[in-house]
């Protein structure tokens, strides 16, 4: 297992140092990030060389790439638009952005795992085929469209929540942005259980549960599902990239300042340390939580080993 | 992980197909059901699905939906006589009326006329995308499985590090560096981040058909690398990637809309449902004119839903497995 664990952190270097300086050949290639400081003014030809010298622009890309992830391995992210750190940005944005992604998370999990073994011992039945369609509905529709929508049915013509989260975002006014963010998951999550809790019913072992009379609801819960569990972990573990992404829609229309609303203002302004600085973090998160999907098969599956 | 035959690596489950190929390799490869047989008389396995699909309720519905969109993506002014760029900021959020069923937006725009002919880009962007993925993909993956060495790794490689980014994330790193964008840019940024998807499932199956008998007899017999692709492989690997297509056909289409809501997708005068709903959501003029919100959304999610329904009937309809 270690060795493992040590081989696939090692594979993840070349990974992590493509994905980062595809990133970084995009935002420093394309734009100019000295002649966005000035906005519409030309800038003073001293001027500009002496901020290109500065900020190592006037190097070959592929040495800007380097001293720079030199640079954040050692904590320093550089600075945004107006002068604050990078990394102080990211201290308020992603306790923010973690609290939403967890909000949806326990969401997904807890229906969809309950709908899922519902519909997966009922196969076939109205319940099962009324899911399937529910749920093959749901992932039709757009995050941001049911986000607009909800906002507008719930917030504004029903009045039941606030339209929009206060900059503290507490729990409570995470529930529906949390819900939003996690509809797509959820459907998938249900179709992923009932496939697996389907196809494991007539397994031999739960068979012998019942045979040895063990109540029906133990048999469920301790024998099917944790078996079944297995393609709903790994699932679990690639959503962290749909749900990253998503966020960053939840949270412009929610106006909940995280991690999506500092990208975003990177971006406006044409600030590359905030841009590619947020999104070296997010693929970090998004390879680690892969790895980790990886170890917890070895958890959930003894057959499964690792060497 | 170079060394494993088949596809590995949980990113794939990003699809609908992903998913349940994960399902079917978490079921593992033990005593499989046999099923039903299949008929004596020897059918395609092309027309076999065919003749599953022309019977089920889901195919149907999702194909006359989608006929009608691509028709009226071609001709627009078969239902919408009016332009969709001739606004009067007079009659501004005005409600429907005769005439103007859907009212009017911010603009001043008829919204009726803006949803007609946003189907044909959101169609166009779909079909586009999808057509340069699947080429791509299934031409960089299929040679890697076929060739396999250091083609190979490096191909493998190469979808790890383009499964690093998701694709909303790099579209609005991508997207929002590029000045001013068209169809074709949109369409072409999803063909750069979207190809390793499909190329992966290819490559998986082009590895699984090359170990089959026939391939090997038909190497024997001393078919060279050009036969044994073209008839041999190739029509034997090709489903997954068909299934895989269609349903990611569906999401690109809802790709489009999000990143043209997060202002990073089309411009206008580009008409798009996602730029649409953006500007109704702008400050929340939703508020006292639903319709300019409800109507785009709509229309969108009916799209993406009856291009995911087929992606659904097709998968049941290619895979053996499901019956």
């Amino acid at each position: 297992m270690g060795r493992y664990v040590v081989r696939r952190l090692l594979q993840m270097v070349p990974v992590f140092i493509g994905t980062t300086f595809l990133i970084f050949v995009m935002v420093y290639a394309v734009g100019d990030p000295v002649n966005a400081m000035f906005g519409d003014r030309a800038p003073d030809p001293a001027t500009a060389a002496q901020l290109r010298a500065e900020f190592n622009l006037d190097k070959p890309l592929w040495q800007q790439y380097g001293l720079y992830m030199g640079k954040i391995f050692s904590g320093d992210f550089g600075n945004a638009f107006n002068g604050q750190p990078v990394t102080e940005l990211m201290a308020t944005a992603f306790p923010l952005t973690i609290r939403l992604t967890l909000v949806a998370v326990v969401i997904e999990i807890i229906v969809g795992l309950v709908l899922g073994v519902l519909t997966g011992l009922r196969r076939g039945r109205p319940v099962d085929s009324g899911v399937l369609m529910l749920t093959l509905v749901v992932i039709s529709v757009p995050t941001f469209v049911t986000g607009t929508v909800f906002q507008y049915l719930l917030g504004v013509r029903w009045g039941l929540i606030a339209p929009a989260v206060s900059p503290a975002a507490p729990l409570g006014q995470l529930l529906l942005p949390g819900l939003v963010l996690a509809l797509v998951s959820l459907a998938y999550v249900t179709r992923l259980t009932r496939t697996s809790i389907a196809e494991n019913s007539r397994a031999d072992y739960v068979r012998t549960a019942v045979a040895k009379g063990l109540p029906r609801r133990r048999v469920t819960v301790r024998h099917l599902l944790r078996n079944s569990l297995i393609p709903v972990v790994t699932f679990l573990g690639t959503d962290v990239g749909t749900l990253m992404a998503g966020a960053l829609v939840t949270e412009r229309i929610f106006n909940i300042h995280g991690v999506g609303f500092q990208l975003w203002q990177g971006i406006v302004r044409q600030n590359s340390p905030t841009v590619v600085g947020f999104v070296t973090v997010l693929v970090i998160v998004f390879l680690l939580a892969n790895l980790l999907v990886d170890l917890l098969y070895a958890v959930l599956d003894p057959r499964i080993r690792y060497v | 992980m170079t060394g494993t035959p088949a596809i590995e690596g949980p990113d794939e489950a990003e699809t609908l197909a992903g998913v349940e190929s994960e399902a079917e390799r978490a079921r593992g490869k033990g005593p499989s059901s046999p099923g039903r047989e299949p008929p004596e008389r020897a059918r395609s396995m092309w027309s076999d699905a065919w003749h599953d699909l022309r019977r089920n309720p889901v195919f149907l519905i999702a194909g006359l939906l989608i006929a009608f969109l691509v028709l009226i993506s071609v001709w627009p002014g078969l239902i919408a006589s009016r332009d969709p760029l001739s606004c009067r900021l007079g009659r501004s959020l005005d409600a429907s009326s005769a005439g103007h069923w859907f009212g009017f937006d911010t603009q001043g725009c008829d919204v009726y006329t803006r949803v007609v002919y946003g189907a044909r880009t959101s169609v166009t962007v779909g079909v586009c995308a999808t057509l340069g993925v699947a080429v791509l993909g299934s031409v960089l993956g299929g040679l890697a499985g076929f060739f396999g060495g250091v083609w190979d790794a490096v191909l493998s490689r190469l979808t790890d590090i383009f499964f690093g980014i998701p694709m909303i994330l790099g579209g609005l790193v991508f997207l929002s560096m590029t000045g001013s964008r068209s169809v074709w840019t949109v369409v072409a940024f999803i063909v750069l981040l979207g190809w390793p998807q499909v190329a992966r499932i290819a490559r998986g199956s082009v590895i699984t058909a090359k170990q089959n008998d026939y391939v090997l007899a038909a190497r024997a017999l001393g078919a060279g690398n050009a036969r044994m692709m073209t008839r041999h492989i190739l029509p034997n690997a090709i489903a997954p990637v068909i299934v895989t297509a269609t349903i990611a056909l569906g999401t690109y289409i809802a790709l489009e809309a999000t990143l043209s809501f997060l202002g990073v997708g089309l411009q206008p005068p580009t008409v798009s449902w996602g730029a649409d709903i953006s500007a109704a959501s702008q400050g929340m003029q939703f508020r006292n004119a639903p319709h300019i919100l409800l109507y785009p959304a709509a229309a969108l999610s009916l799209t993406v839903l009856a291009f995911i329904m087929l992606g659904d009937a097709v998968r049941d309809a290619l895979d053996p497995k499901l019956r």
